[in-house]
């Protein structure tokens, strides 16, 4: 989208707001695969973005241009994600990570439309957390494995074998739900 | 192939506009002493200063709060009851904004009452330079803070404007001159024993026969005097 980067670039405030418009569907979903909350992946989300435009402050122009923006915000939400559990688990008393589903109210038909499939979340839930965030950034953000490799910090290798790992282990996990649903 | 578990992965549409939450606003709107910009996020008022220079705000504006900034299309009005958003200030500078809220219209407090009330007495030039850099002056009053001896003291919009915004609200600026140039901190009652600020309005209810000035706290405490509980001169 160099469309975008070029608005950055012009106008920082305003081409963000454009960015914001641009990415907020896709970054929303990973968030909430991430987290398995909708309340939890706004804040997510909105953090992210806010963190995002922190960071572009700081950078000349070129350094925007060069930017491949949506693998970029994937990135600064995943970090984002990661501050956020383990501020979590440094002060558990303020409200601590998350858990997948359970809302504290009755929801509203709105809201459990919008609440994605809690049985997925919870499988998500049980990954250990690179196979979690792997399965998300590869299928869900939908980023090539070198991305998901920069990401998260690895050799693309061990991406590859993280997410197809991941993977197995949520079918074993969804099957072994389904059967037991049955 | 498909995959029916990598099609369970791709997420839902989320329907949900994050602009509001992440892009704040600004515009130009009437304040007590002409128009002002003020910028806002979905919490309330972030940042306010005098019209003028709309580039130089929206640098401090990105400097300082580090946080996206559109030109909006309504202002809030300006007053005691705007909601103010201070997530970008410190503890402490929040600690010292609050104070200063709570600081009654057309009374004043010295620096180091507002030190006092944070808990940090020692604090003084501190509290100073919070109030120096005060992101929302006019809701946040600081122009109601002043010198230790009464004095109005400096002012981010002018000592002319900070003597007229006290007017407006009603402050006697002749009789808290003279209590200054008297060098008169704090007066007592001597019907009650109770000493005051100048400027509370339990002060101002001493009639001429029963006021009595001090030039200390301590002098008024070695008079057998107690401090007022409203104002909280300290003791």
């Amino acid at each position: 989208m160099s469309d975008l980067t070029d608005a950055l670039v012009e106008d920082l405030d305003g081409g963000f707001a454009q960015v914001v418009r641009w990415y907020q569907g896709s970054l929303l979903g990973t968030a909430l695969r991430l987290t398995g909350h909708r309340a939890s992946a706004e804040d997510l989300t909105a953090e992210a973005f806010l963190r995002a435009f922190r960071a572009l402050r700081d950078y000349d122009a070129d350094r925007i241009a060069a930017l491949d923006l949506r693998a970029w915000l994937v990135t600064v939400l995943l970090n984002e994600h990661r501050n956020t559990i383990r501020t979590a688990t440094r002060r558990p008393a303020l409200s601590g990570a998350p858990l997948p589903d359970r809302p504290a109210h009755e929801p509203g038909p709105a809201e459990v439309a919008a609440r994605a499939d809690p049985d997925l979340a919870a499988a998500l839930a049980r990954l250990p957390a690179v196979q979690r965030e792997a399965v998300v950034l590869r299928h869900v953000a939908d980023l090539d494995v070198p991305a998901v490799a920069a990401a998260l910090g690895v050799g693309e290798g061990t991406a590859r074998s993280h997410v197809s790992r991941g993977l197995a282990r949520l079918r074993t996990l969804l099957a072994s739900h389904d059967r037991s649903a049955s | 192939m498909t995959d029916s578990l990598l099609a369970r992965l791709s997420p839902p549409a989320v329907e949900k506009d994050l602009s509001g939450a992440v892009m704040d606003t600004f515009t130009t709107t009437a304040g007590p002493l002409g128009d002002v910009l003020v910028a806002s996020s979905a919490e309330g008022v972030t940042y306010l200063r005098p019209v003028g220079d709309v580039d130089g705000f929206r640098a401090e504006y990105r400097r300082r709060l580090g946080r996206p900034l559109v030109p909006g299309t309504t202002g809030p009005s300006i007053g005691a009851r705007t909601p103010v958003d201070l997530r970008a200030c410190s503890s402490f500078e929040r600690d010292v904004l609050d104070a200063t809220a709570s600081i009654p219209a057309g009374q004043t407090r010295p620096y180091g009452w507002v030190a006092r009330e944070v808990g940090s007495p020692a604090a003084v030039r501190a509290v100073g330079t919070v109030l120096a850099r005060n992101p929302v002056p006019l809701i946040v009053p600081c122009h109601r803070v002043t010198k230790a001896d009464g004095s109005l003291g400096r002012y981010m919009l002018g000592e002319e404007a900070k003597a007229r915004l006290l007017a407006d609200e009603g402050a006697d600026l002749e009789g808290l001159a003279a209590f200054t140039a008297a060098r008169t901190v704090l007066v007592g009652s001597d019907t009650t024993g109770i000493a005051c600020l100048p400027s509370c309005h339990h002060a101002r209810r001493i009639t001429d026969a029963h006021r009595v000035s001090f030039r200390s706290a301590a002098a008024a405490r070695d008079a057998g005097y107690r401090g007022c509980t409203v104002c909280r001169p300290g003791w």
